[in-house]
């Protein structure tokens, strides 16, 4: 019976599918980022200038950020709704702290709106783990409570540039020396994706991520850690949400408590984009922050060829729309692929 | 792992690996496992044989580390053991295959092999390198292929298994408990798992093989525990039984006969398939079956066996050809066509295509038939708790009430709902997938008199069944479908074991359609 059991070389190769299919998502929206920037550039040679780069750069940047975090959470079948609430939370309490320590270490900053981020994390990944609440209810109401809580805090105020310590903006205005186009704010955000992503890729708790999502119950019949490692998840995403915040304030150096009202969707409509299952166990870091980036360059684009704003939206919609049916179509291409595929090696 | 002692005859050795004696477990006030015992020897197959209900599955969980027996005593290598978890099991090298493998489709096979304890390199980063080493090698042990690098998802139910039993052999498993492993495969795939339990065997691990189909339990194993209402009954060298006194073991009666098909004056054609075409799935299938009659359709699981079956319902859309029923076509894709014409299907997957699991035994039963327990666009609830009860009588259903959900019955109870909701259709032609799968003796036999009645009224059965005794004790003809077209017919009369499976397997063509 040894005869059958080998696979034809075409079986292993379709079996590779998944993965190269992966990539060549990837590959797919740089090819549109790509796409959509030539050919704005070319209606409108202004979009390719210094300070449209930067904008577009920085704009990108912060999404990136929380696309990042929303996607270790997304991958363990859970979803992360109030990374707005605590980024706007985040941003608001270090800008008061500058306010009232203005010669603070400048990264004093940062270790605060982690800091936050992560706490509200902790209590979004608890509540869900420990009570088994559906984490879409959770963070839903994290979001409310916590931009309740902000707009309490702020009490009406507003933080101005003028409290903010000016080495702290430089964080967000400022370029690389030589590449007047790459702003600081953008090469922070590309080593936290790298690094995240080398993560995910080179260690256990990271594998168990993607295993808890691809099937819950098999995880915990293996003695995964369930528990800890989606508290995990929901901490890094908020903790990722903090940062964002004091990048926020670097960026813009004013703050009231709206401050990233409504990031939240367009976050998990970059990480759908971008190509991580919304149920769950595929999806990487680097395609949620590239799908971030065209997301966020499209509404530039439209922008830039004199389209209403209002069609953003429409647009943003159409393309989650284009990536979840391809999605559905390759997956569909592929089961079938591969159980044809299987039925066959059975025959020789 | 220890020399192992030759036994594979008959020769017991001294020290057994894994004796579980009197285990008692109970759910309440039912009382599952009332004397669990069973002893294996390092190297030898030993079958765990019982209808449904017998406490195979209890025992089974015990040795899992899923339940804890509340008297009892378990011994691993003479020292008594108690697992408090799954995890203990596992610790002591006890690994459970399943029925349906739990895998992580989106991870590779590899990463499911070794989830949670991957190899490591520096800085307790993965090493992939060696993940994918250690998995070809276990794979090399079992004698099997699979590529370590492909994603689970997309794997045969027998691959998955294979998968299982690389994890359990990466494990170290001493002791290796397959819970009816064979019920969702081909028979060449059920030859390639025996060769690989054959070969963990011959390396000294035992194996506990647990299948309803016994034919399988004499070609693999040396040694049987018969199980009866939650007790041992006996444990006996497989050699020194017969499936009569394995069944009578099982059952404490003596079955008449287990497939009492009779025979039947074959009437008018009922369903006329002609040149029934699905690219790239089946091509060209032409048969009929007329009144009175049963024909099965054999072959390998993934001939297309099912697929056939459901173009013929209109569940997927034929590209070619026409099915006729009662001398009307039937119009592609429409399985309310297809009903209206007095055509049933009960599919092959009933926890899935057959049954709304959490609905109660009643909505379940009455579902096919609602068109006609409405009045003015309500459904009439006495109507539908009659009907159920009605065909519950019939079809001897045991059940607690009609309100309980489907999920609660034993799978052969569970079996006999999807045909009462079917036959409360009163159909002219049933279809029917893998009537007996999963089910126990006892009730497959009650399955078998009931298809009997049925063509003895005047329906025309067509029957999928992955069972050749079953296939060889009902039809009165046979038809072989391999690689999806149909290469043989058999008359009731020539078929046998070899003339169907030469057919299914393409070694030798025999009479082509």
């Amino acid at each position: 019976m040894t005869v059958i059991d080998q696979p034809t070389p075409a079986l292993s190769v379709l079996a590779r599918r998944g993965d190269v299919l992966l990539r060549a998502r990837e590959l797919g929206i740089c090819l549109a980022i790509v796409l959509v920037f030539g050919l704005t550039t070319l209606k409108n040679s202004g979009f390719a200038g210094v300070l449209s780069v930067q904008q577009l750069l920085t704009g990108a940047s912060l999404f990136a950020l929380l696309a990042v975090g929303e996607t270790m959470v997304i991958v363990t079948r859970n979803v992360d709704l109030s990374v707005g609430s605590v980024l706007g939370l985040s941003a608001y309490l270090v800008g008061d702290y500058f306010k009232h320590n203005p010669h603070a270490p400048i990264v004093m900053g940062f270790v605060i709106g982690i800091a936050i981020g992560a706490l509200v994390g902790a209590i979004n990944g608890a509540i869900t783990t420990l009570f088994r609440v559906p984490s879409l209810v959770v963070t839903l109401a994290a979001l409310y409570i916590v931009r309740g809580f902000l707009a309490h805090v702020v009490n009406g105020r507003r933080i101005e540039s003028d409290s903010i310590p000016e080495a702290f903006q430089k964080i967000g205005y400022k370029t690389v020396p030589g590449i007047d186009r790459l702003p600081w704010l953008a090469v922070l955000v590309i080593v936290v994706v790298a690094v995240v992503a080398y993560m995910m890729k080179s260690f256990r708790w990271a594998r168990d991520i993607y295993a808890i999502g691809s099937n819950p119950d098999a995880a915990a019949l293996a003695g995964l850690p369930v528990a800890r490692r989606v508290f995990t998840a929901f901490v890094v995403s908020g903790a990722l949400a903090g940062l964002g915040g004091a990048l926020f304030l670097a960026e813009f150096a004013t703050v009231d408590a709206s401050g990233g009202t409504g990031y939240e969707l367009q976050v998990v409509s970059a990480v759908v984009v971008g190509g991580v299952a919304i149920f769950g166990g595929s999806g990487t870091v680097v395609g949620a922050a590239l799908g971030a980036v065209l997301l966020n360059m499209i509404n530039q684009a439209l922008g830039a060829l004199g389209v209403s704003a209002f069609w953003t939206y429409a647009v943003a919609g159409a393309l989650l729309l284009t990536a979840i049916a391809f999605d559905r179509w390759v997956g569909l291409r592929v089961a079938r692929r591969l159980r044809t595929g299987a039925g066959g090696s059975y025959v020789v | 792992m220890s020399s192992a002692p030759d036994l594979t005859q008959t020769a017991e050795p001294a020290a057994p690996l894994l004796v579980l004696e009197r285990a008692v477990k109970s759910f309440g006030a039912v009382r599952a496992l009332e004397d669990g015992s069973v002893t294996l020897y390092p190297g030898e197959a030993h079958a765990l044989l019982g209808e449904n209900g017998a406490g195979k599955s209890t025992l089974v969980k015990i040795l899992a580390g899923v339940h804890q027996p509340e008297s009892g005593r378990l011994l691993i290598d003479g020292e008594p053991v108690t697992f408090s978890g799954p995890a203990a099991s596992r610790a002591a090298g006890v690994s459970i295959i399943y029925q349906e493998p739990t895998l992580f489709p989106d991870l590779s096979v590899a990463e499911n092999i070794f989830v949670g304890r991957q190899p490591l390199r520096g800085g307790r980063r993965l090493n992939p390198a060696e993940m994918a080493r250690r998995a070809r090698e276990v794979f090399a042990r079992l004698g099997v292929h699979i590529d370590p690098a492909r994603q689970a998802r997309g794997l045969s139910v027998a691959d998955q298994q294979i998968v299982e039993i690389a994890k359990a052999l990466s494990f170290n498993a001493r002791v290796i408990v397959m819970d009816e492993p064979t019920a969702a495969l081909t028979l060449v795939e059920v030859e390639r798992l025996f060769d690989v339990a054959r070969t963990l065997c011959a390396q000294g691990a035992a194996v506990l093989f647990i299948s309803h189909r016994l034919e399988e339990v004499f070609t693999l194993c040396q040694r049987a525990t018969i199980m009866r209402d939650g007790r041992f009954v006996r444990s006996a060298l497989v050699s020194e039984l017969t499936i009569d006194s394995i069944i009578r073991s099982m059952v404490g009666r003596d079955l008449a006969a287990l497939f009492p098909k009779t025979a039947t004056e074959a009437g008018e054609v009922l369903l006329e398939v002609d040149r029934l075409t699905r690219e790239g799935v089946f091509t060209d299938v032409s048969f009929d079956v007329r009144r009175g009659e049963i024909v099965a359709l054999a072959g390998l699981v993934g001939a297309g066996r099912s697929e056939v079956a459901r173009a013929i319902f209109g569940i997927d859309r034929r590209d070619a050809g026409t099915v006729t029923v009662r001398g009307k076509e039937l119009p592609n894709g429409s399985p309310r066509a297809a009903m209206a014409a007095g055509v049933a299907l009960v599919p092959e997957d009933r926890r899935q295509q057959g049954l709304v699991m959490e609905m109660a035994i009643d909505h379940n039963v009455a579902l096919a038939s609602l068109d006609n327990l409405q009045e003015r666009g309500l459904i009439r609830r006495s109507r539908e708790r009659l009907l159920a009860a009605d065909w519950a009588t019939r079809l001897q259903l045991k059940y607690g009430r009609v309100k309980n959900p489907v999920s609660t019955l034993s799978g052969g109870n569970q079996q006999k709902v999807v045909l009462a909701k079917w036959l409360a259709r009163g159909p002219q032609v049933l279809i029917i997938d893998e009537p007996t799968r999963g089910i126990d003796v006892g009730t497959k036999a009650e399955v078998h008199r009931l298809l009997d009645e049925l063509v003895g009224q005047g329906m025309a059965v067509l029957m999928i069944s992955s069972e050749l005794p079953e296939v060889l004790g009902m039809a009165d003809r046979v038809l072989v479908i391999r690689e999806g077209r149909l290469v043989a017919e058999i008359a009731r009369a020539d078929a046998d074991e070899d003339s169907i499976m030469r057919a299914a397997t393409g070694q030798l063509a025999v009479s082509p359609a």
